[in-house]
């Protein structure tokens, strides 16, 4: 068992990713317009067609309003003020190998245990980082690439496999979804791209670990990944940011689209800047995931482990188009301090014998406000649609609040529907209790939030399983008095 | 063992405890008998170092050391056990997990290498003869679904595993029916020991027919009123507590 790593050392520390690396950066000036679309989409040299698609994008966006009906509250985000494209410099063209890549990024990445060194890399997980709005390296590709799995960053999708992009880019998540996913699609700078082809099993885990770096920046990425029939993988993304005063903001879209039989696992583990104690400062955490299961008995499941952000707002999603279709979604969020965050999923059941499964964890301290929105709509066609969903709160103190805000719409008479809610609080009693058994107050509180989220850690590879262990024990510190 | 001196304590502003004198040499056994609301609940929790408990005046010395200046926990792991009189719900931990996390403690703090789950296990095995304990109990979550009697063995199974020098027992015998009544005695019997000093509180002689006192004392209104041998609880079986009735002037 690796599982009772020492949880009081853990607790002492504090956020761990809060550095900045001191690097030289290619910005464009703050601000968003046409032009600032287009200079995006010159400097990654893209083909015409993209360009047109991001301006239509922006397009509507100015039509658009910020929406207010999450049950968050932050003042106005002024867009203008926002670096909407910044880029480690770099030499022309982009390294052309690890051996390439700036011994500070390399050095960055390193520190946040995430070492791109192949040899170094914990066997069988191929990374891709991105720093803020670049990919500044992707591991194992040619391994990858005997399988003929394409893992690479999304500006080289689109130079490289232009004919995949464009035809699966917007398919889940179009450019008129949402208003920060419209605006993710105007200036997206960079991301992920993923391309399981037919029959094939990713060999690896793949992850991508996104990193902001500089002051003042968004980070608008994109990822797709694309399972052709039967084909599997799984996937995880990580997040951290640098201790900052100011709030940045984080737009990202991810969509996943799943062919006959094929199987997507998306995990996150998000530590992006919280904010300090008195709520200063921290990312804005604005993301639209949605996977599609397009074909049959097609799988894709979220797991997710949110313990950073000042404010967290996503619903990762699927579509259970194809017949006999699963979709899943296991969350963890905490939330303490003044962080905010209004999470949850939405199963829209369209085939017919599709599946659903929705376990939602969420955990509140300090003065932390934990939301659950979840919509479950089973269409008039999805003949024996079938859910069932969990949410269960943890409350630690008596300052902060959880919430939950189920939808459920059923326009088909053979749905089977199943919902079980409970909210609990962490006792002074129960704290005692471990006390008078010689376990410190704060171990006491990792042990039943650990308790609490076990049935998501078992969701997550192995090693990230324990990674967010100890992230939910430094996510609370000093919770409890 | 356990030296109390002229303990004086409030809960909520209320004084309960209004100045114990109590010593509990090792290798003794001590019953604590009074009728509701005289205190004992109080002082078991008050040497436990629960919060909320507060002490205004005297002193308690625990192997030589001033126990109210420690934490719980450390209390806990200098070898002071509570076997609680409700037990407390923990869901999402099992049972032997946070056995292993107190044993552990306890081992560190006493400059021991930490079990390993292998040893741990054995361990735990050989206890649970102890209480007669179902295995499947050790495996869930602590308490949770346990019927009264589980509880209260379950107690007694922790204070096995975690050999405590001084073991205070909370009114372990209510909501115990005979059988239950019977295993547990067998089980804190089995852990008497001369290195180990208990203190029983209880509301009826009957656990002490099980466990046979070395002495009882009769706590009234904060106070130790009477202290005695074996035969001072049937006294007060017989009795009852008024004609021990606080003297004038305690109030």
């Amino acid at each position: 068992m690796k599982q009772d790593v020492t949880t009081s050392e853990i607790i002492d520390r504090e956020y761990q990713a809060g550095f900045v690396t001191d690097i030289e950066s290619e910005k464009i000036p703050a601000g968003l317009s046409e032009d600032v679309v287009r200079l995006i989409s010159t400097k990654k040299n893209e083909p015409q067609w993209l360009l047109d698609w991001r301006l239509k994008a922006y397009r509507h966006w100015l039509t658009m309003t910020e929406p207010s009906w999450q049950n968050v509250h932050y003042p106005p985000i002024d867009y203008q003020s926002i670096v909407y494209y910044s880029a480690p410099k770099q030499k022309k063209g982009g390294p052309k190998s690890l051996a390439e890549v700036d011994p500070k990024l390399l050095e960055t990445y390193e520190k946040l245990g995430v070492p791109l060194h192949e040899r170094a890399r914990l066997a069988g997980v191929a990374v891709d980082a991105v720093f803020d709005s670049v990919s500044v390296a992707t591991t194992f590709r040619a391994k990858l690439e005997e399988v003929g799995v394409i893992f690479c960053s999304f500006s080289e999708a689109v130079q490289n496999h232009p004919e995949l992009v464009k035809k699966w880019l917007g398919s889940v998540v179009p450019y008129t979804d949402n208003y920060f996913a419209t605006l993710n699609s105007a200036v997206f700078s960079d991301g992920s791209f993923c391309y399981i082809p037919k029959g094939v099993r990713c060999p690896m885990e793949l992850s991508t670990y996104f990193r902001i770096n500089s002051a003042n920046t968004g980070q608008f990425e994109r990822t797709l990944i694309v399972a052709e029939e039967g084909a599997y993988v799984s996937y995880l993304e990580g997040c951290t940011a640098p201790i900052r005063d100011e709030n940045q903001l984080h737009a990202a879209v991810v969509e996943l689209v799943a062919l006959d039989r094929a199987q997507i696992k998306y995990s996150t583990v998000q530590n992006w800047y919280p904010g300090d104690k008195n709520g200063k400062g921290g990312i804005y955490n604005f993301v639209t995931k949605r996977g599609k299961c397009q074909g049959q008995a097609s799988k894709i499941s979220w797991t997710q482990v949110e313990t950073g952000s000042a404010i967290t707002w996503k619903y990762p999603s699927c579509i259970l188009q194809g017949d006999d279709s699963i979709g899943e979604f296991y969350s963890v969020a905490v939330t303490n301090n003044y962080q905010q965050a209004d999470t949850g999923t939405k199963m829209i059941h369209i085939g017919k014998n599709t599946r659903s499964t929705i376990v939602s964890k969420g955990i509140s301290a300090g003065h932390g406000q934990n939301t659950y929105r979840g919509l479950v709509k089973i269409g008039k066609n999805a003949e024996n649609g079938r859910n069932y969903s969990q949410c269960d709160s943890l409350l630690v103190g008596d300052k902060c609040g959880a919430h939950t805000f189920p939808y459920i719409e059923v326009l088909n008479s053979s749905a089977q529907m199943e919902h079980e809610a409970s909210t609990s609080k962490i006792g002074e009693d129960q704290i005692f209790y471990f006390q008078q058994r010689g376990i410190s107050a704060e171990d006491a509180v990792s042990m039943i939030v650990n308790g609490f989220c076990k049935e998501v850690f078992k969701e997550l590879p192995m090693e990230f399983a324990v990674e967010a262990q100890k992230l939910l024990g430094v996510s609370l510190e000093g919770s409890v008095g | 063992m356990l030296e109390v001196k002229d303990l004086h304590a409030s809960v909520g502003g209320n004084k309960i405890l209004r100045g114990v004198n109590l010593s509990v040499p090792a290798g003794e056994v001590h019953a604590i008998m009074g009728p509701n609301g005289s205190g004992k609940s109080t002082l078991a929790h008050v040497l436990a170092g629960r919060p909320g408990y507060e002490v205004t005046k005297g002193e308690v010395r625990y192997k030589g050391k001033d126990l109210l200046a420690m934490s719980p926990e450390e209390r806990a792991r200098e070898g002071v056990f509570l076997a609680f009189q409700y037990p407390v719900e923990i869901s999402g931990v099992s049972n032997v997990y946070f056995l292993k996390a107190a044993a552990n403690a306890i081992r560190k703090h006493r400059g021991q290498p930490e079990l390993d789950a292998i040893d741990f296990l054995a361990l735990v095995k050989e206890k649970a003869k102890v209480v007669d304990i179902d295995e499947s109990l050790i495996k869930r979550p602590v308490n949770e679904g346990f019927s009264g009697g589980e509880k209260k063995r379950n107690e007694i199974f922790q204070m096995a595993v975690l050999d405590p020098a001084l073991a205070i027992l909370d009114e372990t015998d209510s909501g115990l029916d005979i059988d239950a009544l019977r295993i547990v005695a067998a089980g804190v019997n089995q852990l008497r020991s001369p290195e180990r000093a208990m203190v029983l509180v209880t509301h009826y002689q009957r656990l002490l027919d099980y466990i046979v006192p070395d002495v009882v004392h009769v706590l009234l209104d904060g106070r130790i009123v009477k202290s005695g041998g074996k035969d001072l609880a049937l006294e007060l079986e017989k009795k009852g507590y008024e004609w021990l009735e606080a003297p004038a002037g305690s109030r």
